[in-house]
Formats: structure tokens, sequence, C-alpha cells
């Protein structure tokens, strides 16, 4: 499955998108499949997303993951500050 | 310190102006993201992995306790109540909000601080001996002329858009405490005839493709000095390559057509140069030196410390450093606690650090490309009061040049770039090497870890080294040994294949375990690898 990802512009926050908007927790988001360029162009057209890219992800129990561990950051946060995570349950590694 | 005069404040008043509507001109869709990139990062605004990272300019590392405040205060107010202090003696915010970076720079610009130049193909941030003016070794405090040569740099039109980043480093002794010849220029001040000029060496570097920077210039008089720094920049600018990133810094033009030949087109523009005019009259240096004078010392200090207390007395021997000035000695404050991310301290902290600067240090900091901090002018009389509150705060490790004060760069936890993460690695070696007794028998150990080749962790100079790759998806971190970034510079070795997180730990220590087995009488983990050489190293590793 594809996401799409990329940054809130006022705040910098990582953002996916929904199927309707964007969220910060991955486990909202939707796979975008072919409509992947289409979207991001519409969105960065309208600012809702910055610097936005789609990602490869798989489909879990809890949810879609992205499948490469950098996007898995992205969406967990700082591995080392779990103060500051978004959502520590996240496996950084894939099985 | 240097004061900002007119001109330097309207330039960073006016600058933060201009970002201001650059900002919101984005905000509002009158800019996209391809055009307004460019001007953000001119102001030290880059996009990260979870937000907007603010990277704000220390020159030479050094600071009030009032711009250190400002410090405390921006990571309280619009960051997540910390800051991240980096090689090039700077500091990063890592949760900046776009919206915010306006009000932030416009905060820095009440106490002569900005973020500009800390990004682009530009002279970046001037980096200098974290002891300038203080050390007993140096025969000339380096900071006056690493401040003319940032007033020289600064929005210098010529220089705004080099092939590449270009880094200058100055320092005045003999012992290397900037890694000055893995500078695009290291400068060495050097005296001759009893007058101090430059010695400069150019092309040295560490990313992709490390390099010592071989010596161009035995001896720049100062009033000849931004003629000749002038003409380095101008071959590299017309011949350093565009058509490759990778290929694009001046390390790369030296090696390719050799130092004698850099040499000679730098002499020859050099030539050029001095008929232009353009060196400032010798006395602007001085006025700027003037800034720099030794402050009020107190004389008739006793160089006495009780050294009853034994968490004290270690802290003694490892962190504080000898002062040329009787009676006073240079602190260093470590920012690598076991368990603690490497250069971050938290708001409290910094704030605490500027309160104690005004108070025991006359009111002047110092941030290191080891990513610590320094106390330049401590009276030996309230050591033991400074130690109580640094050590309450979880400041006050006595780890100094030890194993655990490792730089590490923000690895793939913060940075866009990064392949692998450096900082758990940091942490898991730190917690191996936890006892304090274990560091100190290992002794001087510079352990750099980068989590990419980008080497921001400053790997290749590491005694031992660690650079983070990505294999198919999957962190795995290769080991050198031999690379120091000091007087005695040199680029470290690969030992073989690469470790997984917990793996590379266990290799660290079987080299450790093996410089212990073989060191002799005096040997520095560095003096005995480079006597034994790999060899051994690698069969204690690999088996």
């Amino acid at each position: 499955m594809i996401l799409l990802t990329g940054n809130d512009l006022a705040s910098g926050d990582v953002i996916w998108w929904t199927g309707s908007g964007w969220s910060r927790h991955v486990g909202e988001a939707v796979d975008a499949g072919s409509e992947a360029d289409a979207i991001l162009a519409r969105e960065s057209a309208a600012r809702n997303v910055n610097a936005g890219y789609s990602v490869e992800a798989e489909a879990t129990a809890s949810g879609p993951l992205p499948l490469h561990i950098k996007e898995r950051i992205r969406a967990s946060g700082p591995t080392v500050r779990a103060d500051l995570a978004i959502n520590t349950a996240i496996p950084i590694v894939r099985a | 310190m240097y004061r900002y005069d007119q001109y330097d404040q309207e330039i960073v008043d006016a600058r933060v102006e201009e970002f201001r509507d650059q900002a919101r001109r984005r905000l509002a869709g009158e800019m996209t993201e391809d055009q307004f990139k460019p001007l953000r990062l001119m102001n030290g605004l880059y996009l990260q992995l979870h937000a907007y990272m603010l990277r704000v300019a220390v020159p030479y590392g050094t600071m009030s306790g009032k711009q250190m405040r400002m410090l405390g205060h921006i990571a309280r107010k619009y960051d997540k109540g910390y800051g991240h202090f980096t090689t090039r003696q700077n500091i990063q915010y890592n949760w900046i909000k776009l919206e915010d970076a306006a009000d932030i720079l416009a905060e820095l610009a009440t106490v002569e601080m900005h973020a500009i130049q800390t990004s682009g193909n530009c002279i970046r941030n001037i980096s200098s001996d974290q002891y300038a003016g203080a050390a007993a070794d140096e025969i000339a405090d380096p900071r006056p002329w690493a401040e003319l040569l940032r007033q020289w740099s600064t929005f210098h039109p010529e220089f705004t858009y080099l092939p590449r980043k270009f880094k200058i480093a100055v320092i005045a002794s003999a012992e290397d405490r900037a890694a000055m010849r893995l500078h695009d220029i290291g400068i060495e001040l050097v005296k001759r005839d009893g007058k101090v000029g430059a010695k400069f060496f150019v092309g040295g570097g560490m990313g992709r493709t490390p390099m010592i920077a071989p010596e161009i210039k035995d001896f720049v008089p100062e009033e000849e000095l931004i003629s000749y720094a002038e003409a380095c920049l101008r071959v590299y600018n017309r011949y350093g390559r565009r058509d490759n990133k990778y290929k694009a810094r001046i390390k790369i033009l030296v090696h390719e057509i050799g130092a004698d030949e850099y040499r000679r087109q730098v002499e020859e523009e050099f030539a050029h140069m001095k008929t232009l005019g353009i060196d400032p009259p010798v006395a602007e240096l001085a006025r700027i030196r003037t800034y720099f004078a030794d402050p009020a010392y107190e004389t008739g200090l006793s160089d006495a410390v009780d050294r009853s207390d034994p968490d004290f007395a270690l802290w003694i021997d490892q962190n504080v450093v000898t002062h040329k000035q009787p009676g006073y000695a240079i602190v260093n404050i470590s920012l690598k606690p076991v368990g603690g991310i490497p250069g971050d301290a938290s708001a409290d902290q910094i704030e605490l650090i500027a309160d104690l600067t005004e108070r025991y240090s006359l009111d002047e900091v110092r941030v290191t490309h080891a990513q610590n901090i320094v106390l330049p002018y401590v009276k030996k009389a309230d050591l033991y009061a400074l130690w109580q509150q640094l050590d309450e705060a979880g400041l006050g490790a006595p780890n100094l040049g030890l194993i655990t004060d490792m730089i590490a760069c923000p690895g793939l936890d913060y940075c866009s770039l990064a392949n692998a993460r450096a900082i758990p690695v940091a942490q898991k070696i730190a917690d191996r090497f936890a006892d304090p007794a274990r560091q100190r028998d290992l002794g001087e150990l510079k352990l750099k870890i980068s989590g990419c080749i980008n080497a921001c962790g400053h790997h290749h100079a590491g005694h031992i080294g660690i650079l983070g790759v990505d294999r198919k998806g999957v962190e795995n971190y290769q080991l050198l040994l031999g690379g120091s970034g000091a007087e005695d510079a040199s680029i470290g070795t690969i030992t073989g294949p690469g470790f997984g997180e917990d793996g590379i730990v266990d290799a660290i220590e079987k080299v450790t375990d093996l410089y212990v087995a073989e060191r002799q009488e005096g040997e520095r983990f560095l003096d005995t690898y480079r006597r034994l050489g790999m060899k051994p190293f690698k069969e204690a590793i690999y088996g």
C-alpha cells in the first residue's frame, strides 16, 4: 500500500493522508493507491501539506505502517525521547 | 567579547524583517516551497525529520550569560524545552514552528545573535579554540582574527553561492582543540620575528571523502589576512566543481590539482588582490582586539583547592584545565551524562549555565566542537561551589575526553539525511562503560559517531569512530580506528564488516580490552593503535 506524508506547513508536524484530510497519527492513514500523485498535487497547492511524498507501507494488526525505518521513526517520534513520542508502540524495526 | 556596532545591529534587524515577510508570504501561499526553501535555509531554518529545525550561530563558540539565557528562553518558549549543541559550536532546536521562526530571530537579535550562514553554500559559522583567551599555551587570542573573518564573510556577495558550504577554523596554540586541519580553511596563528601571523591549511574536511588539509602558506601577516583568504576563496569559487555535489568541496579541488598548483594559483590571485586595497586597516583589527582584552582578573588569588570531597576531586582532575592567569581555572561542563543525549541540554540547564556564567566566569561561556560547554574564567576559590550546582543539575559528569564523552550527531532520530540512529548507540556504549574507574583507566579516548556519510559526528576523526549506514533498510554500523582531530590529525580506517546495534558495542569492548592488554606505559589508546597497527585489533574483533 501507498501512504502519503509530509509536514504541516505552519507547525512542521509530520502528517499522514487519511482519505479526507491529514492526521498526525499514522494509524489513521489510508492507502492512496493510484491517486497518490493527484492527491499530493492538489493538497500541496492548497497548502494542506508541505514537502509531501509517498511511501510504501504494509497493513498490520495495529494499522498501516511504513516499510522503511526512517518513516517509522517519523511516525513514532524520536526513539530516544519517549516523552516526545507520538506513538511508542510503533515497531521501529520491521519484524 | 565582541559587541555589535550600529551596522551589525542594523544588518541583523533588517534580516529579521526580511525573513518575517518571506515566511508570511509562504504561509499565505504567495511562494511555493521550492521558492521559499533557499530563503529559509539562509536563515538557518531546515525541514527535518519531525519538524522545522533552527540552527543558531554562536560565532567561534563564545557567548555572554545573557545570550546563553536567551537560548534557554527559546528552548522553553518555542521548542520542547531543550536544545542541541553541535559540532560547529552552534545550537539547534528540533521542534520549531514556521509561524514562530521570525519571532525567534527577532528575540535573538535583541541579544546580538542570529541564524545567518548556518546553512547554504556560503562561509559558515567560524569556529575556534574553546579555551581562547584563557589557555596557557596560546600565542595570541585567535578570536579577533575569527571575528574579522566573520565580518568579512557575512553576506559576502561573491561567496554567497559557492560550489558548496565552506568552513573555517582559527586556533593559536600547538595543541589543536578545534579540529583545525579538518576544515576547508584551517588557520593557525604563529609568531615570526615577534609578529603574529596566520599559517593557512586549505582543503581539509570530513564527509564522504575525508582529507587532512595541507599547509598552503606558512605566514600571512595580519594586514594581509583578508586578501589572502579572499584569494583562497576566489580560486575555489572559479574552479571548484559545480557539476557534482559530492566533488564540490574545496578539498576535492586541492586534491585533484595538488597543493602546489593550488598554492601557485592562490599566490597569483593574492598578488592581484593586494592591488585592490580590500584589506581593512590594521586599526580595525586593533579595534576588534580591544573587545577581547583580558577581563578584569583579581590578583593575588590562591591556587589552592580543597580536594577533600572525592567526587569533586575526580571532577577537578578530569574537567578542569590550567588557566593562564594564577588563581583561575578553565571549567568544562560535560553534556555527556551516562544515559543522556550527547550535546542536549534542557532549558533549565541552559538557564542555570547562564546564571553560573555571570556569577563565576566573568560573564563569558563557550560551546565546544565536542558538544560540551566551557566556563573560561573561574576563580579556583569558586570551583567547589560551582561544581555543587552543576552536579545537582546533572551537569557534573567527570568524563571530559574519556570514552563516554562521545560526539554523536542527531542521527536518524532527528535528521532527514541520516541512514542510522547515532544517539541510541552512544547511550549503549555509555552504559557499557559507565563505571567511572574503568573510563579513567582507559584514559583519553575520543569516540565519535555519525549517522551517515556526511560525518557531522566526526567519525573519521575519532580514535574510535562509528559510521551508521543503511543496509537494505536495516541499520548497520561500521567501526573505524585511528582517527584524530587534534594536532596529530589522521583519518580513521574501517576495521571490516559492520555490526548491528548491539554488535558494535561488543566490538568496541574487544578493541578496548586489547588496548588494556597491550598498552605500554603512558600510551593512550591512539598511541597503542598506531604502534600495533590494525591487524591485532581486527583479529580481536572478528576472531
